[in-house]
């Protein structure tokens, strides 16, 4: 069940989300371990991602791990021209691990086949990003106490959030609900329904978002993008209808909890914050110990 | 076939091989993939002949050239319904059919621009994840690229 690299997040059996999981809830409990003395990490984000990357290095700060890498690609050699296979081999010889985000699809396996350390993928374009679905996997177990069975609404940009599809797919596993709800231009897309029917699972698109998430287990939020749109009139129509505001949470059940990937801009009313199903500031605390964990597990260095 | 025999009136091969069933745009394709335009040998090439199944179809017979299984089954990606006569001596000794692949490298192009096979020199591998309407998933991208807008090398 040992992967060296976390490419996309189907690379993952249940028994090894698990004792991510697990782990990740070690850290919680005690943050501060020493498990990466005298190691290095590098941080390769050849494009910006303020979150994921801080929460990187803070996880390796926890560690007592030391990190090198860029924060764009405009500082790396990238900007002279270098390829992709290039920077990867290279950088495989100063450290133990890499941690890459990076525009283009694919790129993070490509560079699991060439690389001699262990690459984790922080994001490769529309594709993956494995470890922000273990943090969401870890928010969800955590608020609901199991992953089985559980009712999942998502809301937004379902097209072309690839958080949705991520979760989506380790949520499968879990005998899952799922609820779509989306304007028409951001709809889920064809194949992961057809990947839902295949197994089997229950699924609901909805175009307006109303007191249906009265039954909603986890509300998860995404942002709905100008640029996301052929038609900017549609946008402007449809930009307010998929807005979470606090009086839509009262007929919500009790242990239902708000989660978004972060950042937010408007899809999420600011006086939701105070509620407490509101959990997106938590969620990414979480990310912080399912990264801790996700590194610890790859290198062995958590028996 | 009959009908056919008649309308073609390209002459029959002793040895070699007979490739039919080819829809008549996936003609130079097919050339391509079994590098055609490479053998010494003697070929004829028909095209855009009425056929009910495929609309407008193609033929090709080849001079004593014959082909490994897995070589005819790269061209399923482009003529899946196509059917092979292995002739010897002006007879039919083999019929064979095309069988789609379960995993393809290095034949077809990922059709997402924004795959990292498009943008570095890496052979493309792909897992077929449709086998009548044929459609493939890239190993680097994830994403499905169908029939019609497959490129092929």
């Amino acid at each position: 069940m040992e992967n060296k690299h976390l490419v996309s997040i189907t690379d993952y059996s249940k028994e090894e989300i698990f004792r991510i999981l697990d782990l990740a809830t070690d850290f919680e409990k005690n943050p501060n371990q020493n498990l990466l003395d005298n190691k290095v990490i590098a941080t390769l984000f050849f494009e910006p991602s303020t979150r994921t990357r801080l929460s990187f290095e803070s996880a390796i700060s926890r560690l007592g791990g030391k990190f090198i890498g860029f924060t764009d690609s405009s500082s790396s050699s990238v900007s002279k021209g270098e390829s992709l296979k290039d920077t990867i081999m290279t950088v495989a010889n100063y450290s133990d691990m890499i941690v890459m985000r990076h525009p283009i699809e694919g790129s993070a396996r490509w560079a699991s086949e060439v690389s001699r350390v262990p690459i984790v993928n922080a994001g490769d374009g529309a594709n993956q990003h494995p470890t922000q679905t273990l943090l969401d996997l870890y928010s969800i177990r955590k608020t609901q106490g199991t992953l089985d069975n559980l009712n999942v609404y998502f809301v937004g940009d379902l097209k072309y959030g690839r958080t949705v599809h991520s979760l989506l797919q380790a949520m499968s596993m879990f005998n899952t609900t799922f609820n779509f709800i989306s304007p028409e231009e951001l709809k889920i897309p064809d194949e992961y329904k057809l990947f839902l029917d295949k197994k089997g699972l229950k699924y609901y698109e909805h175009r307006d978002f109303s007191d249906i998430i009265s039954h909603a287990d986890i509300i998860y939020m995404t942002r709905i993008q100008r640029e996301r749109f052929s038609d900017p009139m549609e946008y402007e129509k449809t930009k307010n209808s998929y807005v979470l505001k606090n009086d839509m949470l009262e007929n919500t059940k009790p242990n239902m909890k708000v989660l978004h990937p972060l950042p937010r801009v408007n899809e999420i009313h600011t006086n939701v914050d105070e509620n407490k199903k509101a959990y997106y500031f938590t969620q990414a605390l979480n990310g912080v110990y399912t990264r801790q964990a996700i590194i610890t597990h790859i290198l062995g260095l958590k028996k | 076939m009959e009908m056919n025999d008649k309308k073609l009136q390209v002459s029959a091969i002793k040895n070699g091989t007979v490739i039919d069933h080819i829809p008549a745009n996936s003609l130079f394709k097919v050339i391509n993939i079994l590098g055609l335009d490479k053998i010494k040998t003697q070929m004829t090439v028909g095209s855009n002949f009425e056929s009910k199944k495929l609309g407008l179809k193609a033929i090709i017979k080849i001079t004593d050239i014959f082909f490994i299984d897995d070589d005819i089954n790269k061209i399923a990606l482009v003529a899946p319904e196509a059917k092979l006569n292995i002739i010897k001596d002006y007879k039919v000794v083999e019929k064979k059919v095309v069988e789609v692949p379960d995993n393809i490298k290095g034949i077809a192009k990922c059709g997402n621009p924004k795959c990292i096979t498009n943008h570095e020199s890496i052979v493309p591998k792909f897992t077929v994840v449709n086998k009548k309407k044929v459609a493939i998933k890239c190993h680097y991208c994830e994403k499905i690229t169908d029939s019609e807008h497959m490129k092929i090398f």
